[in-house]
């Protein structure tokens, strides 16, 4: 309407460099993320193998649910959301990351508590708490491996020098003591990186709130539930629903610590055995696809009820 | 200033927390250190202090078939990884947060989901896709799919940083008629160089200590990355593990790390904090 | 250098209609000062001749040529920022320089214009430094040569003295006026919520109001007849004294205007009566406010300086042809 020129104002300039500058980003994270999970997704309706990626044919929802009528009348049922070890798998996933991200919290809070404190030497606790997240997962790992070891442990030792124990335990091999030793480790590591974001939020909280409190006699610990807790909640709850998704698809700490454990197989550790080990590539893909699907869900459902304002436009 | 006693058993009581916690953190790493010491049969008895200072494991480990070719893959890979990452990410970056445009938080949340992504999901599609390209057992198989989180996170982190950049300095870069591709080279990545730095450095690290698809996108000991072949690690039968050299190999991957995060630890706090709490 | 025009220009930010239709003619060399108070639309107005905004609707014209969607490194403007947004990564030279090295010219053009700049502002001493080590009216310098290097045809100043401290803002703008005179013909438009800024340094001024344009004309215009009761109020210090109801129907009117310096003290047949309730001595003169029964003091002002005269009963007397009549409207009745 009001065409003056050919010319691109301003506005219109930048908005086309910002689609020349966002393509690539966008077609390299189309390629390695959206175009894979398609296929992944696509491989769960085949009975796609590894040997043959492209014999696959397309059977439908098989591989999650099928229904096989015998000759003699019984009917059974089959795939993976009938398979014990799926379930198996979904209940132990869903427990280490509730139970971690549990103490992840309460110990990270607790930590940031003590270096939001202001005391000789913080600067140096700060760095020392930072080892454990700058250790690969791998190699702690097989650090905490040795530390547990059933025989030459150091953990093993400790406890029974000061009597816990009466003889060392199989920590990692055992079934009932397998998912306590992911758990030691992985919140060992982790707690440093909860305890980062909570003092980050707590340091935003302006002391003169705390001073004013001190003048009126309140008592710490009221301080501690009625003004830093509802504080740094927001921030809290970003750190702890990050932690979630990252221990929902928790594999290399348990493939490592815990190999073929019954007790500690995740839902990323069945998927990728029956994927790659097992040659039922098209059932992990299924099992995959799940996983995906319930991350998904829970990730829609935080962003919806919270009303999460994640992407920071309010700053603006 | 005098104490009371209750003043004195709160001060000695935080202290003593703080020890713990200080304690509980460095050591698993001192004892893999300690371990990685102990020679022959020493390494079966359980010392709190070093008694021992054998360099034998790390002879071991270094003189091992493929160890430092492991340390050259995993070098060349994460490096490669985050170079490319950062060299969409700027661009990017710029766009997401300087631009106004329609759709922007959606794009924006798009990429914080990626970031969030089951790697899991991918891993089947991925699969086929580097067999397709044919780099299945190569460093490029790393490079490709490492990108996945990366470049969500190099994007996410510099985004935060460059939105708080002051907004009349790029007008006044316009002004003097500068386009957008000269205001992100000649005035945003000087200015963003440390931001840059801490962003790279966290990828990096990231990278660095990958595993689900290391192990599957390769299949010789000569491809393998160094979390891979750690994990791999195996001695002469099948039930006697290592210990000794893999505490060794633990250590020398570790130690680098350690150091890099002791130096930039002020700055990889902010750069944690743009790409967590910012919400 | 150049003569702008507006022709019913509008901007809006979604659906807020921030410039409401304006209509302006910026002559060729002439200093023009947009001034009102926050929210009034000042700066958008400035930017959008700049050209980091881009009008809604209507016809904005430099020199004739339609600029409506124009970059702004093309309309051969300059703009000296409130921050002074200078490059913090860049020495003054290099400041200075960033346009002309955008634009490719050659090195030696670039030091002879960027060395003239400097020398013009007395900053030739500063070119090796980086911004952080400069103070902040040698920052306003750097970002002033900026723009004078980039040989502008139209010269933008927004609000370039509020970072300032008062003896280096009155310093400022006297430069500021100096270098207009100094380079001749260029267009100078600038935005100021300082009315005595707008007094001092313009040919012209632009008085503007949620979005629309209330008066434009020289200070003296503005001061001496201004078109509407807000005009009147904004402009002048202290402020305009009004009166309503009776006092104004007194004259005919619905508000009346009048400014301090035009009341005399008089005992005999005085207009209004009053107490002296405050006084207030600024050195040059005495303002005094005297209680007449209206909504607010009448302030007066008396030259030179007067003894106590708190809580005294004066006689008070306008001088009637410096009388502002407003009607319903707010409209001066002429």
């Amino acid at each position: 309407m009001f065409d003056f020129s050919k010319e691109l104002d301003l506005e219109a300039q930048r908005r086309r460099a910002a689609f020349y500058f966002l393509a690539p980003m966008i077609i390299a994270l189309f390629c390695v993320a959206a175009w894979p999970l398609l296929r992944t997704i696509y491989f769960s309706f085949t009975d796609t193998s590894l040997t043959n990626l492209y014999g696959g044919e397309w059977i439908g929802f098989d591989n999650y649910l099928q229904r096989r009528e015998l000759s003699s009348g019984r009917v059974i049922w089959r795939g993976t959301l009938v398979d014990p070890a799926w379930w198996n798998a979904v209940w132990n996933t869903v427990r280490f990351s509730v139970i971690s991200v549990f103490f992840e919290t309460v110990f990270g809070l607790g930590i940031a508590l003590v270096l939001n404190a202001e005391f000789r030497g913080r600067g140096w606790v700060r760095a020392a708490i930072l080892i454990p997240w700058a250790i690969p997962t791998i190699v702690s790992a097989k650090m905490w491996a040795w530390m547990l070891n059933d025989q030459f442990g150091i953990i093993n030792d400790i406890l029974v020098r000061i009597g816990i124990l009466e003889r060392g335990i199989a920590w990692t091999a055992s079934i009932d003591t397998a998912m306590t030793a992911v758990l030691i480790v992985d919140i060992w590591k982790t707690t440093p990186f909860m305890a980062l974001l909570c003092l980050a939020g707590l340091q935003m909280i302006p002391r003169d709130i705390y001073e004013a409190a001190k003048i009126d006699g309140v008592h710490p610990l009221k301080v501690f539930w009625k003004i830093t807790l509802p504080l740094v909640r927001p921030a809290l709850m970003v750190a702890v629903i990050f932690r979630m998704l990252d221990a929902l698809r928790i594999f290399d700490l348990i493939y490592v610590l815990t190999p073929n454990s019954k007790a500690t197989k995740t839902m990323s550790v069945i998927s990728r055995e029956n994927l790659i080990d097992f040659d039922k590539f098209a059932y992990g893909s299924a099992q995959s696809t799940l996983l995906f699907a319930i991350i998904a869900i829970f990730v829609s459902l935080y962003i919806w009820l919270g009303k999460v304002n994640l992407s920071g436009e309010g700053n603006q | 200033m005098t104490r009371t006693p209750w003043e004195w058993t709160r001060l000695i009581g935080f202290y003593a927390l703080v020890v713990v916690i200080v304690v509980i953190s460095i050591f698993p790493f001192y004892y893999a250190i300690l371990t990685s010491f102990k020679s022959g049969t020493a390494i079966f008895e359980i010392n709190y202090l070093p008694v021992d200072f054998s360099v034998q494991n790390y002879i071991t480990v270094m003189t091992g078939r493929n160890f430092i070719r492991s340390v050259i893959n995993s070098v060349f890979i994460s490096g490669v990884t985050v170079l490319l990452a950062l060299f969409l990410a700027v661009t990017a970056s710029y766009a997401l947060s300087r631009v106004r445009f329609r759709g922007r938080s959606l794009l924006l949340i798009t990429i914080l989901g990626v970031s969030m992504f089951p790697q899991i999901a991918v891993l089947a599609g991925l699969f086929e896709l580097i067999r397709f390209l044919g780099i299945y057992n190569t460093p490029w198989a790393m490079v490709l799919s490492y990108t996945i989180f990366t470049l969500p996170f190099t994007v996410w982190v510099l985004t935060t940083f460059m939105r708080d950049l002051p907004i009349e300095i790029e007008e006044a870069a316009i002004i003097d008629g500068a386009t957008p591709w000269n205001i992100i080279t000649k005035v945003f990545m000087p200015l963003l160089w440390p931001a840059l730095v801490t962003t790279g450095l966290l990828a990096f690290i990231g990278a660095w200590n990958e595993f689900l698809f290391a192990l599957t996108f390769t299949i010789s000991e000569t491809q393998r990355t160094v979390p891979v072949a750690i994990a791999l690690l195996s001695g002469a039968s099948e039930q006697e593990i290592p210990w000794g050299p893999i505490m060794a190999a633990s250590v020398i991957v570790t130690v680098p790390l350690v150091i890099l995060v002791l130096i930039f630890q002020r700055k990889i706090v902010a750069g944690l904090t743009a790409g967590g709490v910012k919400g | 250098m150049a003569e702008i025009i507006l022709k019913n220009v509008t901007k809006s930010f979604g659906q807020i209609e921030v410039i409401k239709g304006v209509d302006l003619l910026i002559k060729k060399g002439e200093f023009m000062v947009f001034v009102g108070p926050s929210g009034c639309g000042k700066s958008t107005m400035l930017r959008l001749i700049s050209g980091l905004e881009s009008i809604t609707t209507g016809e904005m014209t430099f020199d004739g040529e339609v600029v409506n969607n124009v970059i702004p490194s093309k309309r051969g403007v300059a703009m000296v920022f409130q921050s002074y947004a200078l490059y913090p990564h860049m020495n003054v030279y290099n400041n200075m320089a960033f346009g002309m090295k955008l634009a490719k010219s050659g090195t030696g053009d670039i030091k002879q214009r960027v060395e003239e700049a400097a020398k013009l502002l007395q900053i030739e001493h500063l070119l090796d430094r980086l911004p952080k080590q400069l103070s902040g009216g040698q920052r306003q310098r750097v970002a002033i040569g900026r723009a004078i290097v980039r040989d502008p045809r139209v010269f933008l100043f927004d609000e370039p003295l509020s970072n300032l401290d008062a003896a280096l803002r009155v310093a400022t703008r006297l430069e500021i006026a100096k270098l207009h005179h100094d380079m001749g013909d260029v267009t100078m438009i600038y935005v100021t919520h300082d009315q005595v800024e707008a007094m001092t340094l313009a040919d012209r001024i632009c008085v503007l109001r949620d979005g629309y344009v209330e008066q434009v004309g020289t200070p003296s215009e503005l001061y001496e007849k201004p078109d509407s009761i807000f005009v009147a109020g904004f402009i002048g210090s202290p402020k305009m004294n009004f009166l309503e109801g009776e006092f104004a129907d007194a004259f005919d009117c619905s508000t009346l205007g009048i400014r301090s310096e035009h009341i005399d003290f008089c005992d005999e047949n005085p207009v209004w009566q009053g107490e002296v309730v405050h006084t207030e001595d600024v050195g040059s003169d005495n303002y005094i406010f005297v209680e007449i029964g209206s909504k607010e003091p009448l302030i007066v002002r008396s030259p030179g300086r007067k003894g106590s005269v708190y809580g005294m009963k004066v006689g008070l007397k306008p001088q009637d042809q410096h009388l502002h009549r407003f009607n319903r409207e707010g409209r001066p009745i002429r």
